[in-house]
């Protein structure tokens, strides 16, 4: 097989305000490979891809295409120069037909109006080209995601890549649709493109992948030969870090059953999962982005339906139909994205703490902003908030601040069970530790401490058992005991409990 | 924050509306020896009555980030059937009292769309603004419903210990409005949902009850508005009330209230209504067409609005 090398990084560092999010990395890429960037949610895989496609500005480096240093400073220099990217999320319009949005910014022209003929039968062969069998003149909504998926795909093969990247394309696919995802990869491979492929999978990795390039920490950590390499070895590489101190992880004692989810399953995502979290424990939800653990959180909460499961606080049966039935039974979301569903970014820091238990700042039947302002100077107190008062909108606090904000409003909610959706994701170090130490206190004082987090080392050192969530399903549970990095990742990326006790 | 001093980005947007009426009237005092007169003020502020009275519905609605266009047609229809219970010789009192519940029913209807059947308010409330339109205009065949009795007559042009009751109904309207947004939880929850509406109910809060309550809030205001406006032209027309909605808004957002929602209150909200009608009536005194008022008016709302964008910055 051809082996020109396409791309080539040199020493490349990107330096965001605070982190250093690739440091020193060099990575190459060759014509008709299919080369996997693999490493843990924050290694810098996605931020390596950014640099190639021009969205990002490296600080030091240098990056080589065709053997010509490059230096592009748009996604469309990168695409001029043949290197595109497939984002996870896809960047395709709803209302336009696939040729549209394959042609988008490059419509063909006749007498300066467009040539619909011409973009109609060129999509066609395209598509055709490509074996897939999508209408040039549907919309895109009407296509599922793994059509819309070949669009993008089909959009980079228009645009005659050398070098595609391909973002996670199968977090949404199923395995048949995959198979056919496969086939396209092979043939543009044999055609001579390089493919930059980012996934966690291994089954996948294994199939289709020449070579994996392991980062971790926004290091470069080793270029492998996928065919030669255990899958374990590539984890071991993956997740090989000390864990410091930072985790100030105190025992609570640890009580009975609390709150329990039996065969909770979604329309879209969740199947078949059954937690239980105990008084005074912290546990964690461990998986990659996309397991399904937010999606279960949120079920839990009534914030999304469910098609079956049932839920017990105490033991008895609860109806949680709507996040008001969670508050009231004493249920609270920490979440994910604390600026969209955790704030009211434009009310004040008392506002946002008393919103979720509005009652105790009630006073002979009317609002009291005396007793408002009180309860808010004890959260700021007690939580360590960093703001010159009480009336600063939470939107110009920093996100460790805001983010003790919305545990300061689900601690006057007065809850038992308190889920934490990616707690320290964006947070700095220093307030990430105030953080780990605000939940263990919360477990101490009895309450029930549920944690999801993509960050193993967070995950090992906070928690007391944990779950492992991948594809909608809970795959295994570990004691923090039995709990190692490997062990997670194996779960994580598709391993079952059986196959594990036969090693 | 150091020292005292006074950024002109934190000075809040009420102050600022209220500086500019003040400026407006010493313009106009200035430009028109009739302006400074009791007679005059009180016409002025009697004027801004029915608007203001509908715009402290439409500042609940908005501040959800909603927005309310049946409003004028609800006043038409209300109106319309004020004007029929009163000439069937129905008890007065309970003519007000049917037409202010079928304004509420109106503002449910418009609630049950947004919340239940998930319409954007715009939409929403642009197919109940044709829909009261058209059936004011089928009850009375596109007639005026003339004489109405001493009754309403004293609605629209009577006086309480010397103040007109149009002035009076107003000024409990906003006290009401102005405690349901300060003093209770339907208040706060009201700019909660506008500012967030994901993150407020996720703190267990029943948003689909509070914007469902703001619609409700809204077609009330809009019955009394018809009650009003009844009774100053001391007859029902099924025209009445024709652009009224958009008063209401420009009263709204000259007062300050982001169209987004989350932000805004009625204090801003009555001083944008008085600020039009002084506006209107100083023009008057200037003998300005009514044409230029409004473009008088258009330019004051764009004017309002951009001083707030460059202000957020």
């Amino acid at each position: 097989m051809n082996q020109k090398t396409i791309v080539s990084m040199e020493h490349i560092t990107v330096v965001f305000p605070g982190v250093k999010a690739l440091d020193d990395v060099s990575f190459s890429l060759r014509s008709g490979e299919v080369h996997v960037l693999l490493g843990e949610n924050g290694a810098g895989k996605s931020t390596l891809v950014k640099v190639l496609s021009g969205v990002y500005r490296k600080n030091a480096g240098t990056v080589y295409v065709d053997g010509e240093e490059v230096n592009f400073s748009s996604t469309k220099e990168a695409q001029e120069a043949g290197v595109n990217i497939v984002h996870q999320e896809l960047n395709l319009i709803p209302y336009l037909t696939v040729a549209e949005n394959i042609f988008l910014g490059h419509e063909p022209k006749k007498h300066g109006i467009i040539d619909w003929k011409r973009m109609f039968s060129e999509t066609e062969t395209i598509l055709e080209n490509l074996g897939v069998d999508i209408p040039a003149k549907a919309e895109l909504r009407t296509l599922s995601v793994a059509q819309q998926q070949m669009v993008e795909i089909a959009k980079a093969v228009r645009l005659e890549s050398k070098v595609i990247v391909l973002d996670e394309p199968t977090s949404s696919l199923t395995d048949k649709e995959i198979d056919a995802l496969f086939e396209i990869m092979r043939s543009l491979r044999d055609k001579g493109v390089g493919i930059i492929y980012i996934s966690h999978r291994f089954d996948e990795i294994k199939r289709i992948c020449d070579r994996a390039t392991i980062m971790r920490d926004g290091k470069y950590i080793d270029t492998v030969d996928v065919a030669e390499t255990e899958i374990d070895d590539m984890i071991r590489m993956m997740v090989g870090r000390e864990l410091t101190d930072m985790y100030p992880k105190t025992p609570a004692e640890i009580g009975d059953v609390l709150l329990e989810a039996k065969h909770f399953s979604t329309e879209e995502k969740l199947r078949d999962c059954s937690i239980y979290v105990r008084r005074g424990e912290i546990l964690a939800l461990a998986g990659l982005m996309g397991a399904g653990r937010t999606e279960l959180a949120r079920a839990i909460i009534g914030a999304d339906p469910i098609h079956a499961g049932e839920l017990f606080l105490n033991g008895t049966k609860i109806s949680v139909k709507h996040p008001k039935d969670a508050v009231k039974h004493g249920i609270g979301l920490v979440p994910e994205d604390r600026k969209q569903q955790g704030l009211v970014l434009g009310m004040s820091i008392g506002k946002n703490i008393t919103l979720a238990n509005l009652s105790k700042t009630m006073k002979s039947g009317m609002l009291n902003s005396r007793v408002e302002r009180s309860l808010g100077d004890d959260a700021v107190k007690n939580l360590n908030i960093r703001t010159p008062n009480l009336e600063q909108r939470v939107k110009f606090l920093s996100g460790g601040n805001q983010q003790k904000v919305v545990i300061a409003k689900w601690l006057l909610a007065e809850g038992n069970v308190l889920i934490f959706d990616e707690p320290t994701r964006g947070i700095d170090v220093g307030a990430k530790s105030e953080i780990y130490r605000i939940m263990c206190e919360l477990a101490q004082s009895g309450m029930a401490i549920i944690m999801i987090s993509s960050e193993l080392p967070e995950v090992l050192a906070m928690s007391d058992r944990i779950y492992v969530m991948c594809n909608g399903e809970v795959r295994g549970e570990l004691t923090r005991e039995e709990a190692t990095q490997e062990k997670i990742m194996y779960y994580a990326t598709g391993g079952k409990d059986h196959e594990r006790e036969e090693d | 924050m150091k020292g005292k001093k006074i950024k002109f980005s934190n000075i809040p947007t009420t102050v600022i509306t209220l500086i500019a009426l003040i400026i407006l009237c010493i313009i106009l005092s200035v430009a028109s020896p009739y302006f400074l007169t009791q007679k005059n003020l009180t016409n002025a502020v009697l004027q801004c009555a029915i608007n203001a009275t509908l715009a402290c519905g439409m500042t609940f609605v908005i501040l959800t980030g909603g927005i309310d266009l049946s409003v004028g047609s609800v006043v038409a229809f209300v109106g319309v059937m004020l004007g029929t219970f009163v000439q069937g010789g129905m008890n007065l009192p309970l003519a007000i009292l049917l037409s202010i519940i079928i304004g509420g029913i109106a503002g449910v209807i418009n609630g049950f769309l947004v919340t239940l059947v998930k319409l954007p308010p715009f939409i929403a409330t642009l197919g109940t603004m044709s829909i009261g339109r058209g059936m004011a205009l089928a009850k009375t065949g596109g007639r005026s419903i003339q004489g109405l009795g001493s009754g309403m007559k004293f609605i629209g042009n009577g006086t309480i210990l010397g103040i007109p009751v149009m002035i009076l109904i107003m000024v409990v309207v906003f006290l009401i409005g102005i405690f349901l947004l300060k003093y209770t939880k339907t208040g706060r929850y009201v700019y909660a949902v506008g500012g967030n509406l994901e993150a407020t109910k996720l703190s267990g809060i029943n948003t689909n009850r509070y914007i469902m309550f703001v619609y409700l809030f809204s077609g009330i205001m809009s019955g009394i508005a018809a009650v009003m406006l009844t009774g100053r032209l001391d007859a029902a027309q099924p025209i009445a009330g024709d652009g009224y909605e958009m008063n209401a808004i420009a009263a709204a957002v000259i007062g300050g209230t982001s169209m987004t929602g989350g932000e805004g209150g009625l204090l801003g909200t009555i001083l944008g209504a008085l600020f039009i009608s002084i506006l209107n009536n100083g023009l008057n005194l200037l003998n300005v067409s009514s044409y230029i008022q409004q473009v008088a008016i258009g330019l004051v709302i764009i004017f309002a609005v951009a001083l707030d964008a460059l202000r957020s910055k």
